[in-house]
């Protein structure tokens, strides 16, 4: 089964997730190719020449930084070529941009955050989940030679070693890109780094209200603690962006993260899973961070609250 | 200024689960509805392009059964002016593909000035729909917006990317744009604005040729626990005091 993984990159660097793709794809058995589709490919081929990998296809292109329409008509050009049984992307902000839109175009099989994929009787059956991540699912493709996959980040450890895949330069071809970079924009730095805290106590939508806040900001400070934050909390202006933990926040590392009213979103666990310690209060007893958190706590985030007001 | 903005009735679960017969789906009885959440802050920023365009109109259009229309209410109650929605075989549980295919053509015969959809729902979590569509209908899109400002034939939008950085970008228009959380601070519907949205127009549609489905559910589950979270039982008070060991354990 060959496989076509794209490869990531944002502002010259290469991103993470490319070589978890290369993983995946080795778990599909058959071929790898990873294309490199950016301004100036070849910078990026010897991050990529990694164990499994066994042609690099380098597309140059304008600009370097992302664009739907450029890296689309790259990709599909490559699909039209090389013919793989399988194209792996990043679920990730680019991907969003373009995988479904080759799915819809070249009525290919499609599934997104898939986190497992195997063969199965010649065919591809991934995993991934419905429902607030409370239920998994098998899917299959059927009637489909070729499938898309979005791939969730950190689900495979990153392939690494090798080196000496071929590099085979592939032309771009020409494009109208219909919306097009202009500029980057950084997230102001806050008041404090929540990267650097040895102890975050981190607040969810459990909380229910802005007014109840300032209980968790006194509680922080009594455990010691830095306070950080689901995404919600920082949507609905009531925490700084620089307090988020996730995907689009800070990804963190503590030695303690205590989870109050999280439910464990996949965006949520991308910036905490990694954490020393994970310890969660959560009144639903199927909440998703559970699967994640080292001791959890079945309760009402209030009730604990006070009693570790007394403790602290 | 005519807008669309895709509009989805999404399913949770709550704490006990169980599944069809055929293992494909949960079943019904287990399952809560809502409009989804980034759907929300989709129909409140056409809303507010609306309004400060000075006048227009703002279609929502769902894919669901006739119970999804409570939904659809939700965001008529908000203020969008009328519904469509498309129903029909090979559309119950539909992979993302297939929904866009089913929305492709009733938003095309509305020929707006802009679609917005959701990043993704809460259920399926595909985060595909918005872009399947814009395909289909040949427009540019971009994928995960947290702020548009229309200029004349393009608008200057924000793309958030992993880590919060943001891809300021240029789209001609008409486009497809899909819009994240946070962008706004959706509107609540007053008790009024609920009633009133029940005298609001919703057209039914059959949707034409979906062709093959993209993906199919072959069996749903309950994920296995894994080596799992140790779970910290009694009360409040016991919790606390076991919390308080392992912080000052692990911190030492
Ligand atoms: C592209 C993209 C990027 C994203 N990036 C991020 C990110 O960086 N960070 C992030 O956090 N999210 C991110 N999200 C959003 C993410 O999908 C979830 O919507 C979000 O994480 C949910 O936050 P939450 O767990 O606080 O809220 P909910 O999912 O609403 O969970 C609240 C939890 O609180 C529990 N609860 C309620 N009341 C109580 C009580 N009294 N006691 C105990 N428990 C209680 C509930 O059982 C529930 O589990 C992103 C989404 C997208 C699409
Ligand atoms: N059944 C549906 N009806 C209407 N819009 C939908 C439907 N499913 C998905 N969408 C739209 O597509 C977005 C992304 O959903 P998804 O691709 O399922 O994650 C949602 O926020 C909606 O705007």
């Amino acid at each position: 089964m060959s496989v076509l993984v794209v490869a990531e990159h944002v502002r010259g660097e290469l991103r993470p997730v490319t070589l978890e793709l290369v993983s995946a794809a080795r778990d599909l058995g058959g071929p790898v190719a990873v294309a490199v589709v950016a301004g100036d490919p070849s910078a990026l081929v010897e991050a990529v020449d990694v164990e499994g990998v066994d042609e690099i296809l380098t597309v140059a292109v304008e600009p370097d930084a992302f664009e739907t329409d450029v890296v689309q008509a790259a990709v599909e050009a490559l699909i039209a070529e090389r013919e793989p049984d399988a194209v792996l992307l990043g679920f990730t902000v680019d991907s969003m941009g373009y995988g479904p839109a080759l799915a819809a175009k070249l009525g290919l099989g499609f599934a997104s955050d898939v986190f497992a994929l195997r063969r199965e009787d010649g065919g591809v059956v991934a995993e991934r989940s419905f429902y607030g991540a409370k239920v998994n699912a098998e899917v299959e493709f059927p009637g489909h030679e070729r499938v898309v996959l979005l791939v969730r980040p950190t689900s495979w450890a990153p392939s690494a070693g090798g080196g000496g895949a071929t590099v085979t330069e592939v032309a771009a071809p020409a494009v109208q890109s219909r919306a097009r970079h202009r500029d980057w924009v950084e997230v102001e730095a806050g008041d404090v780094d929540i990267t650097t805290a040895d102890f975050l106590l981190s607040v969810g939508r459990g909380i229910g209200d802005k007014e109840n806040l300032e209980q968790f900001e006194e509680l922080a400070e009594r455990m010691g603690a830095t306070l950080s934050s689901s995404r919600p909390l920082v949507d609905a202006g009531w925490m700084p962006n620089a307090r988020q933990v996730g995907q689009s926040g800070k990804t963190v590392k503590p030695k303690v993260y205590l989870a109050l009213g999280i439910s464990g979103a996949v965006q949520h666990l991308a910036g905490m899973k990694t954490s020393g310690t994970i310890v969660a209060v959560n009144s639903d007893p199927e909440a998703a961070i559970f699967n994640v958190a080292h001791y959890g706590a079945v309760a009402d985030l209030f009730d604990v609250a006070e009693e570790l007001e007394k403790l602290f | 200024m005519k807008i669309v903005v895709c509009v989805k009735q999404v399913a949770s679960l709550g704490d006990e689960v169980e599944f069809t017969s055929d293992e494909r789906d949960v079943d019904p009885d287990f399952l809560d509805y809502a409009l989804n959440e980034w759907d929300s802050y989709a129909t409140e920023e056409a809303l507010r392009l609306r309004e400060s365009s000075g006048d227009g109109e703002v279609v929502v259009a769902t894919v669901g059964d006739e119970d999804a229309e409570e939904a659809m209410r939700r965001a008529l109650a908000m203020g969008a002016d009328r519904g469509i929605r498309v129903w029909g075989d090979g559309l119950a549980g539909a992979d993302p593909i297939t929904v866009a295919r089913a929305l492709a053509e009733v938003v095309r015969d509305e020929s707006p000035d802009l679609v917005l959809a959701g990043v993704q729902s809460s259920d399926a979590v595909q985060a595909a729909t918005g872009t399947a569509l814009a395909e289909l209908l040949g427009l540019p899109r971009v994928a995960v917006v947290t702020k548009i400002e229309l200029g004349d034939g393009t608008a200057t939008v924000h793309r958030e990317l992993e880590g919060g950085l943001l891809d300021v970008v240029e789209v001609d228009v008409p486009c497809v744009l899909t819009i994240q959380t946070g962008i706004n601070e959706p509107r609540y519907a007053t008790l009024r604005a609920i009633k009133q949205a029940e005298q609001k127009p919703i057209e039914e549609r059959e949707p034409g040729d979906l062709g093959a489905p993209a993906a199919r559910v072959r069996r749903m589950f309950v994920p296995p626990r894994g080596e799992g979270a140790e779970m910290l039982d009694g009360e409040p008070a016991a919790i606390a005091q076991r919390i308080k060991e392992i912080v000052e354990e692990r911190l030492r």
